[in-house]
């Protein structure tokens, strides 16, 4: 994946170029006008969420059953990860609200529900930092209940009456619309895959330290 | 009697009454519209500054741990 990285990194950098260009010539949503233009990086920006999300659940599933340390490393990379991303669906979705809505908030049940996602990943990172030793086990089943939560926060907006658009959108979107759409998702869930590469990489040179400081206090 | 400033005093701060049905934005009068580009620039510059912010984070501890195992590294003798 390291000799991958960097084809990786030039791929997905030219994507985020070309984007900006598709979704300017993609037509207009009838009743919202420009600001739905937001969709194409509201919407993407939970399907790289949902990535790392699963990541770190799997992950975490791993570590908590097995205590494999690089499935600790991925777990972690992905909670951050879904928490960057969750942080950019939780302010882009507020922006369009604004325009679209009138309200920058709804106590609604998917925005509530998706607030409620993004802090039990925030509780992850914090169980790690400050819960001294034996937190990543803790931490790791923390990341089994974000992670169960995930399918419900993505359906909540089918199973209840929300202000939220629901997911039938998505897929009866029109081609000029579904193509810039799929290419923006496509954009994001590389850089999401870009991001938990780097990440993954820094918790195993992490790991090396922690090996390297043991076998240097054996010695002393 | 006590009462009859305050309902006088509900009465005037009613607030106007709410419209009763969905509007679309662009059945607006201009005058309620908001503006749509500077939020849409605004949500596209969050992404990119906060997915270039995370990337820097992890530039700067993997400096940090380089540094930890170069220093590790040099205390240590070679077996």
């Amino acid at each position: 994946m390291r000799k991958a990285f960097g084809p990786l990194l030039l791929v997905v950098a030219i994507m985020f170029v070309v984007a900006p260009f598709l979704i300017a010539n993609a037509p207009y949503e009838s009743t919202m006008g420009l600001i739905q233009k937001i969709f194409y990086y509201h919407v993407p920006s939970w399907f790289a969420m949902y990535l790392a999300i699963a990541v770190c659940g799997g992950a975490s599933a791993v570590y908590l059953f097995k205590g494999t340390p690089i499935a600790d490393a991925y777990a972690t990379a992905g909670a951050e990860v879904a928490v960057v991303f969750g942080l950019c669906g939780l302010v882009t979705g507020p922006l369009w609200g604004r325009v679209a809505w009138g309200v920058w908030w709804q106590w609604d049940v998917r925005l509530t529900t998706a607030l409620l996602l993004e802090l039990i990943f925030i509780a992850y990172l914090m169980v790690r930092k400050f819960g001294g030793p034996g937190a990543e086990k803790l931490a790791a089943a923390t990341a089994l209940f974000g992670t169960a939560t995930a399918p419900f926060v993505y359906k909540s907006v089918d199973i209840w009456r929300t202000v939220h658009p629901n997911t039938n959108v998505i897929p009866t979107l029109k081609p000029s619309m579904g193509g810039p759409f799929a290419f923006s998702s496509l954009a994001f869930l590389l850089l999401c895959t870009l991001l938990l590469t780097a990440r993954v990489h820094l918790a195993k040179r992490q790991m090396t330290v922690d090996e390297m400081y043991l076998a240097y206090e054996d010695q002393s | 009697m006590m009462r009859i400033p305050l309902l006088l005093a509900a009465l005037v701060l009613q607030p106007p009454p709410g419209q009763s049905e969905f509007v679309p934005v662009n059945e607006l009068p201009p005058a309620e519209r908001l503006q749509a580009a500077p939020f849409l620039i605004g949500a596209y510059a969050f992404v990119w500054i906060a997915v270039m912010f995370y990337l820097w984070t992890i530039w700067r501890r993997l400096d940090r741990v380089e540094a930890d195992i170069d220093a590790l590294a040099r205390k240590t003798p070679p077996r």
